[in-house]
């Protein structure tokens, strides 16, 4: 029992790790499609394209390890959940179709270039959106009968969905702006200072509202943060999103390269803490905890010695990929 | 307009539309990329550059294919949270981890290694690349295993067991995993990914030809593919057999849809060639056979007797008419494959392989027949398995999401129009980059002006670095 308990809570780790990674591998590649079209200029895009087009697909494989891993680990979590976000999770789908293909297809066509650059900036933002409500739907609470979803199709729409789905927008295209600011140089470059200097205002404040409105949603959430003795653990987690943004504030005016980027995902990464802390031990709020959701400790174990040995391996030479197209991206030079 | 439609019969719609998609791009880009693979090593070895040319002619449609597999992909796995949740609580222990192996050894090897082999030729040098190639086609390969090894337990599932919750769990992993319809589902598919590769090349090739048969590239990859359909269509037709026979034991109801044996017969089966299967009635009308023949070759004896499915309950039936009619047109397909191998190895002999009109034109007209097949093969396997999902354990009917009707239905008409419209338009480059024969110092899929990606780039010093 004690060896059970311990790996659901390991494969919750394993999971959230997973989701983290995507977030912030695809975050900014999403993040570029919602700027496209602030970059009107066809040299502008090609850079902007050509700095993700090696990696996309590796990225994006995150996600395909989130939602197989999830069904995999915690299935029970993964039949209440996808029903319960049928619409966002279509429409997600859709849109990566989109934005996927967008990648080969703008090249291969002269006439209808302008076509592929509005499915690649519709297709991410479309992903994005759906993806930030369908967080907001899983927080709200889902309304569940047995081992099934019970509610209906439209469950998930609501006030709070649609500011997390905002709120989500506005982080993706931080990051977007602040990878073109890693990557990128001289005119574009500046551009995409001034974008993140607007979009961190934007961040915070989505940041602001998405706390102060998550504890009305239920009373967990609330004593979570704020009942004794809790919130002398939790109180350093806002510490240190001011202390973050102070050192992002200061990167963004010394004009640092790599600076804005990483300290963004710091941002990210205390944010999704965050909802940690306010998820745990719940995989679906208030109904299911990672317990009663975990799959059979052999298929548990089954799969942890893949990880172990994978996920590792994995890193490295997607790392490698990275260094090999490492450094600026300078237009009309393509890879090839 | 949909009355007494329900959320199943609109959610079966949609996994078949969905998978039919899917299953066409990963079976060319599972033989494409070990074509490529070769196309490099051939290149290093012998230093020849009409094999890079060919290598980078083939690679531009590749990226076009991969990633039209890879977004079609996604949506797969999570269309069995999404529309099949109840299948995915009771089979996501043990189909759950097949699949994440799939993602964690190849997904991430194909994806990781991918950019590398599109535009990292220059950066990473030769050999390096080379790896990324053998990495992604390897790639590939690993991935049809994991999935088939998942569809396989399906179909006849082993080395389980069931717990209180109702869900299945494993019970002897190997046994699951290395379940009895697995190798020859493997083979099959695997030999059908690369014919389906091989008579696309080939009819490309042999487009080529019919404008100018002194083209060095055309010629190279015509007489590769052709060497495919010659040695390997055959290969496949004995792995069919054998497949069959593996079917006969362990789904036989799914072989009685297929031959269209209605009825019991005593004393030696017919084979029928044709006819029109009555689902209602309970008989195949019109009915054209060979005495005798469908037990020899299913049981190896002209008289042997074979059940029919008056031995099996009617809720048990599949739908007899899908899965008799697709599996005639695999196999007729497989049948025209070979025939078209032994037709070039008899050109071969006489010298003209790269002359002979009739040859060149039948190849065209081929350029399809391993995606038929492939399609035509799945449908059989997939509705001969009706009404189960997992075979005679879940039914398809208690495997569904409760959804309502009209959510499922609107997604689907979702998934109809942006497939046709998005995969059509990537069907519609491919075809256009494949128009153009590929020239000497073909560019590889470079990504800036559009002039040089369309494949124009002036011949000589433009074989881009790669020669060093
Ligand atoms: C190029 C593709 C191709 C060709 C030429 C053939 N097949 Fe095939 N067949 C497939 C591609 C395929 C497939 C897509 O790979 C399937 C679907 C699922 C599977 O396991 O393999 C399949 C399934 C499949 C099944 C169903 C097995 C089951 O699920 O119970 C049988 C009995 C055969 N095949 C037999 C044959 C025979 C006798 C052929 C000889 C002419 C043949 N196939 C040609
Ligand atoms: C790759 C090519 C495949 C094709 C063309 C294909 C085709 C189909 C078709 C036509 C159906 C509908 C059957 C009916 O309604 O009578 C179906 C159902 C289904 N298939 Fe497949 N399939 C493929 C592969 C797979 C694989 C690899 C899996 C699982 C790993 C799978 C799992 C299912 C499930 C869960 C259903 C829904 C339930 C059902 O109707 O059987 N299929 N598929
Ligand atoms: C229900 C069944 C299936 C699911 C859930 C599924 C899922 C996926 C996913 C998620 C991807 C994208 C991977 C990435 O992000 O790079 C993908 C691509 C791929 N799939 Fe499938 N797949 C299924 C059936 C099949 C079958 C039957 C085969 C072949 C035998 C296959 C072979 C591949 C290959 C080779 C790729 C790489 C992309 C490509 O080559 O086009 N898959 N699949």
């Amino acid at each position: 029992m004690s060896i059970a308990i311990d790996l659901a809570i390991v494969w919750a780790f394993i999971i959230a790790f997973a989701v983290f990674v995507y977030i912030v591998m695809d975050g900014f590649d999403l993040g570029l499609g919602i700027l496209f079209p602030l970059f009107p200029k066809k040299e502008d895009r090609d850079v902007i394209m050509n700095s993700v087009a090696p990696v996309w697909d590796g990225n994006e494989t995150w996600l395909v390890l989130g939602g197989g891993g999830m069904m995999a680990a915690f299935p029970l979590a993964y039949a209440v959940l996808m029903p319960a976000l049928y619409t966002p999770m279509i429409v997600m789908l859709l849109g990566l179709v989109f934005r996927g293909v967008a990648f080969e297809f703008r090249w291969r066509t002269t006439r209808e270039r302008n076509k592929w650059d509005f499915a690649f900036a519709g297709g991410s933002l479309l992903a994005t959106l759906a993806q930030g409500i369908a967080l907001g739907a899983i927080l709200q609470g889902i309304h569940v009968n047995g081992r099934s979803y019970a509610g209906g199709w439209w469950d998930w729409l609501t006030p709070f969905s649609l500011l997390t789905g905002a709120a989500l927008v506005i982080g993706y295209a931080l990051l977007g702006a602040t990878w073109l600011v890693m990557k990128t140089e001289g005119e574009l470059r500046d551009r995409a200072y001034g974008l993140s200097w607007a979009l961190l205002f934007a961040m915070l404040g989505a940041i602001g509202a998405v706390s102060i409105a998550t504890p009305f949603l239920h009373v967990q959430y609330t004593q979570r943060w704020f009942a004794w003795p809790n919130i002398v653990f939790t109180a350093p987690l806002p510490i240190a999103v001011a202390a973050v943004t102070v050192l992002l504030l200061r990167s963004l005016a010394k004009k640092y390269d790599y600076q804005p980027f990483f300290l963004t995902l710091t941002l990210f990464a205390l944010s999704y803490a965050g909802l940690g802390i306010s998820m745990y031990p719940y995989i679906v709020p208030q109904s299911i905890t990672i317990w009663q959701a975990a799959a059979p400790e052999n298929s548990q174990i089954f799969m942890l010695v893949g990880v172990s040995i994978l996920i590792p391996l994995i890193l490295a030479y997607t790392a490698w990929a990275y260094y090999v197209f490492r450094g600026k991206v300078q237009a009309g030079h393509g890879y090839h | 307009m949909f009355e007494g439609w329900d959320a199943v019969v609109f959610a079966r719609a949609q996994f078949a539309f969905t998978m039919s998609f899917h299953i066409v791009f990963p079976s060319f880009s599972i033989g494409l990329a070990s074509y490529l693979a070769v196309l490099e090593a051939l290149w290093l070895w012998t230093g020849r550059e009409v094999f890079i040319n060919l290598f980078n002619y083939w690679l531009k449609i590749f990226a076009i294919a991969f990633g039209m597999g890879v977004v079609s992909g996604i949506v797969m796995s999570y269309q069995f949270g999404t529309n099949w949740s109840v299948f995915a609580d009771k089979t996501g222990p043990v189909l759950g981890p097949l699949m994440a192996y799939e993602v964690m050894t190849a997904f991430f090897l194909e994806a990781g290694f991918l950019g590398v082999m599109l535009f990292g030729l220059n950066r990473v040098g030769p050999r390096l690349h080379f790896l990324a190639t053998l990495m992604v086609a390897t790639g590939t390969l690993i991935s049809a295993f994991w999935i088939l090894s998942a569809n396989s337990w399906m179909q006849t599932p082993t080395g389980y067991a069931v717990n209180a919750a109702g869900q299945f769990i494993a019970a002897d992993w190997v046994k699951l995993i290395f379940n009895p319809s697995f190798p020859y589902r493997l083979v099959h598919m695997v030999l059908a990914a690369y014919l389906t590769t091989a008579f696309v090349v080939g009819a490309v090739g042999a487009f080529h030809l019919l404008r100018d048969p002194h083209q060095a590239g055309a010629r190279v990859m015509f007489s590769m593919a052709m060497w495919m359909a010659t040695i390997v269509a055959p290969i496949q037709i004995l792995a069919g057999d054998q497949h069959g026979l593996n079917t006969l034991e362990h789904q036989p109801v799914k072989i009685m849809a297929m031959e269209g044996h209605f009825e019991s017969h005593k004393d030696g089966a017919p084979l029928y060639v044709f006819g029109w299967p009555n689902q209602a009635a309970g008989k195949l009308e019109y009915a054209v056979g060979i005495p005798k023949l469908g037990s020899l070759i299913l049981k190896h004896s002209p008289d042997a007797p074979m059940a029919g499915l008056d031995t099996v309950p009617r809720e048990n039936w599949p739908p007899v008419f899908i899965p008799f009619w697709s599996f005639r047109i695999m196999v007729g397909m497989g049948l025209l494959m070979a025939g078209l191998g032994f037709l070039s190895l008899l050109m071969r002999f006489r010298g003209r392989l790269y002359d002979s009109r009739l040859l060149h034109i039948f190849a065209v007209a081929m350029a399809p027949s391993g995606f038929i097949a492939v399609l035509a093969g799945w449908i059989t396997t997939e509705v001969g398995r009706q009404p189960f999902t997992v075979y005679g354990l879940l039914r398809t009917a208690d495997s569904v999401s409760p959804l309502a009707a009209p959510a499922v239905a609107s997604s689907l008409i979702a998934f109809a129009i942006v497939y046709f419209t998005v995969f059509a338009a990537g069907v519609v480059y491919i075809l256009r980059l494949m128009a153009d024969p590929p020239h000497p110092g073909e560019a590889g899929p470079a990504h800036e002006v559009p002039a040089r990606a369309a494949g124009i780039t002036p011949a000589a010093g433009a074989v881009t670095g790669a020669i060093r």
